[in-house]
């Protein structure tokens, strides 16, 4: 489970701890890519595993599109530029539900086990499902790749530079709002790719985005903004403290568990664990 | 300068009476009750967003968990009424008085962190009370409490055949919240915050206490916050963790105070003029099919006021005036 809250506080990672923008729409992010495989296992009968580099691809694009929509001209806002984040994707957020709600009903879905659904494996004598095993395999490829791209290519340097002064970036040649726009596609093709995995156990309804996106937020302010790490390893922990918590208390209180966490860190560590910021 | 923002003061507190005195006659001419009810949401949002506006647009510390001092007022109010009889008015100040305690309480380790790490900490605050009180089976768990009718009355603040009442207790409270943050403006602790949003180093190099000059925001901002909680559990006869202490309460508070102009003195009142009337009524012309079009409409309303409008609807006014003055 641990995995899988990272896979998709990953995509927030990039967008909200490396970008430095406020996406409060990422809850709907998954939900639309949670719907996306959705349908292409009801009408085409595609895995939603074999499916998945689709449904990120076609949230890369997504993502991008949005970008260079909206959220371009949100951090163009000289004042109160954060409270205009919040509230322009907070806005994108409801519409994003209301037209889930309009074209696809607001109808709990779910996939049947699919190929690899309902089996288990066992590793050294731990018994886990399947599709949790491949969303934590993907998880870490996902994880790895993106640090290595941020910390190894030439793009993920143009990326940081362009959060700390993206006018000195303009003056070496980089346009921003390409750097961005790719930026933001990425991290929704990360989602894409949470939310295929996720579509295989979770119930998909409209409104289904808003109970992971605020444990992604807080799966990536425990890491500590600016830091691929530091999500990744805030993911473990906020799955690990799930389990502790859920054994303690009665199930529907197992949230306050990561919740108190969080906060108990950032009262030690202000900047989270890992944070550069 | 002095005499300018000497003059302006005048002027707000003129304007604002005048304001005060046209609300206050509108149900002599409004006697529709589903128009009354709108009227008595936007003035209750009205107050809510002022009071939010206090810690969050004067003193710059974004809270997006104020849902959690709502849902204290009115949980404090209708606890102490239900199970132990105490009349609301009491609950109403009692409600008010935990929620500052809180605030401040909360205050201590909270006001160290900075930026998104504090933003998430109130979310997280809040969400942990939501918790709480589903899961609180005294508190009647995620059921809620259904208050008891006794019959309409100022002394136990019930009125089921009349929304009147509830309507001028709104106006009440809106006047209140906006007075208060009138008055702040003016004192060493308006400047204070405004110090401390801008530059707290600063701030702190020349003397002021930006510690507590954050707390005092938070104490005060919280209580308002709780009795509008009060009157709204009174308000709506019952109440449950979800609808006084959901997420979404903390951003419908902050709203019109973002749309209006965050940390100004009118910006409140102008947004929530505006958005809750907007809110309503798309959702009962549009929403009825259930399908969602309402949340379109609405949240394309949302995207496109804080596009076009980054300082809020007040910077509008302002923008028109100094037009009018170079002129």
């Amino acid at each position: 489970m641990g995995l899988l809250y990272g896979l998709i506080a990953v995509g927030l990672a990039l967008i909200f701890g490396l970008m430095d923008v406020t996406n409060f729409a990422h809850g709907e992010f998954l939900m639309i890519a949670m719907y996306a495989s959705f349908f292409l296992f009801s009408y085409f009968a595609i895995d939603p595993l074999l499916s998945a580099p689709l449904v990120a691809a076609a949230l890369f694009v997504f993502g991008a599109i949005v970008y260079l929509l909206i959220v371009r001209f949100a951090m163009r806002a000289k004042a109160n530029a954060g409270m205009v984040q919040i509230f322009t994707t907070f806005g994108l957020a409801i519409v994003m539900r209301g037209l889930a709600q309009l074209f696809f009903t607001p109808d709990y879905r779910s996939i049947p086990p699919s190929l690899i659904g309902g089996k288990t494996v066992s590793i050294a004598g731990i018994f886990l499902p399947e599709p949790q095993l491949v969303g934590a395999l993907v998880s870490i490829a996902a994880f790895a790749g993106l640090y290595l791209f941020i910390h190894r290519t030439d793009f993920g340097r143009a990326l940081e530079a362009t959060r700390e002064d993206p006018g000195a970036v303009a003056l070496v040649g980089i346009d921003k709002n390409r750097v961005f726009a790719f930026g933001w596609g990425l991290g929704a093709a990360l989602v894409g790719l949470a939310g295929a995995i996720m579509a295989v156990f979770f119930y998909i309804y409209p409104d289904v985005g808003a109970s992971f996106a605020l444990i992604a937020y807080v799966t990536v302010a425990l890491g500590g903004f600016g830091s691929v790490f530091g999500a990744f390893a805030g993911g473990i922990i906020v799955g690990l403290v799930e389990a502790v918590t859920a054994l303690m208390l009665p199930p529907s209180l197992k949230s306050v568990g990561i919740y108190a966490v969080y906060l108990l860190v950032v009262f030690i560590r202000p900047r989270g664990l890992f944070g550069s910021m | 300068m002095d005499k300018n923002f000497a003059a302006r003061r005048r002027r707000d507190l003129i304007i604002a009476a005048v304001l005060t005195a046209i609300a206050a006659s509108a149900p002599l001419f409004v006697k529709n009750v589903y128009i009354q009810n709108i009227l008595v949401l936007t003035l209750m949002y009205a107050a809510l967003s002022q009071s939010w506006n206090i810690l969050s647009g004067y003193c710059g510390q974004i809270s997006l968990g104020h849902a959690l001092y709502f849902g204290i007022g009115a949980y404090t109010t209708e606890l102490l009424f239900t199970k132990f009889g105490v009349l609301p008015w009491f609950g109403m100040l009692a409600g008010g008085g935990i929620a500052a305690a809180i605030a401040m309480g909360l205050g201590y380790p909270f006001f160290r962190l900075r930026g998104h790490y504090f933003v998430i900490a109130t979310i997280v605050i809040a969400e942990i009370g939501l918790l709480l009180f589903q899961n609180w089976e005294w508190a009647g768990a995620a059921l809620g409490i259904t208050i008891q009718v006794r019959g309409d009355s100022w002394l136990k603040f019930q009125f089921m055949r009349s929304k009147l009442p509830y309507f001028y207790f709104a106006l009440a409270l809106c006047c209140i919240a906006w007075f208060v943050t009138w008055w702040l403006e003016d004192s060493k602790w308006g400047f204070w915050w405004r110090a401390v949003k801008d530059n707290p180093e600063a701030a702190e190099s020349l003397g002021v206490v930006v510690f507590n000059s954050k707390m005092g925001a938070a104490a005060v901002s919280a209580f308002l916050v709780a009795v509008g909680g009060a009157f709204y559990a009174q308000f709506l006869a019952y109440i449950d963790p979800e609808s006084v202490m959901g997420f979404q309460f903390s951003l419908l508070m902050a709203l019109p105070a973002v749309l209006g102009g965050i940390g100004t003195l009118w910006g409140p009142v102008l947004g929530a003029a505006i958005l809750i009337p907007m809110t309503e009524l798309t959702r009962s012309y549009i929403g009825g099919s259930g399908r969602g079009v309402d949340l379109i409409v609405y949240g394309t309303l949302i995207v496109l006021i804080s596009l076009a409008l980054p300082q809020g609807l007040v910077s509008l006014l302002s923008r028109a005036k100094s037009k009018g003055a170079t002129r």
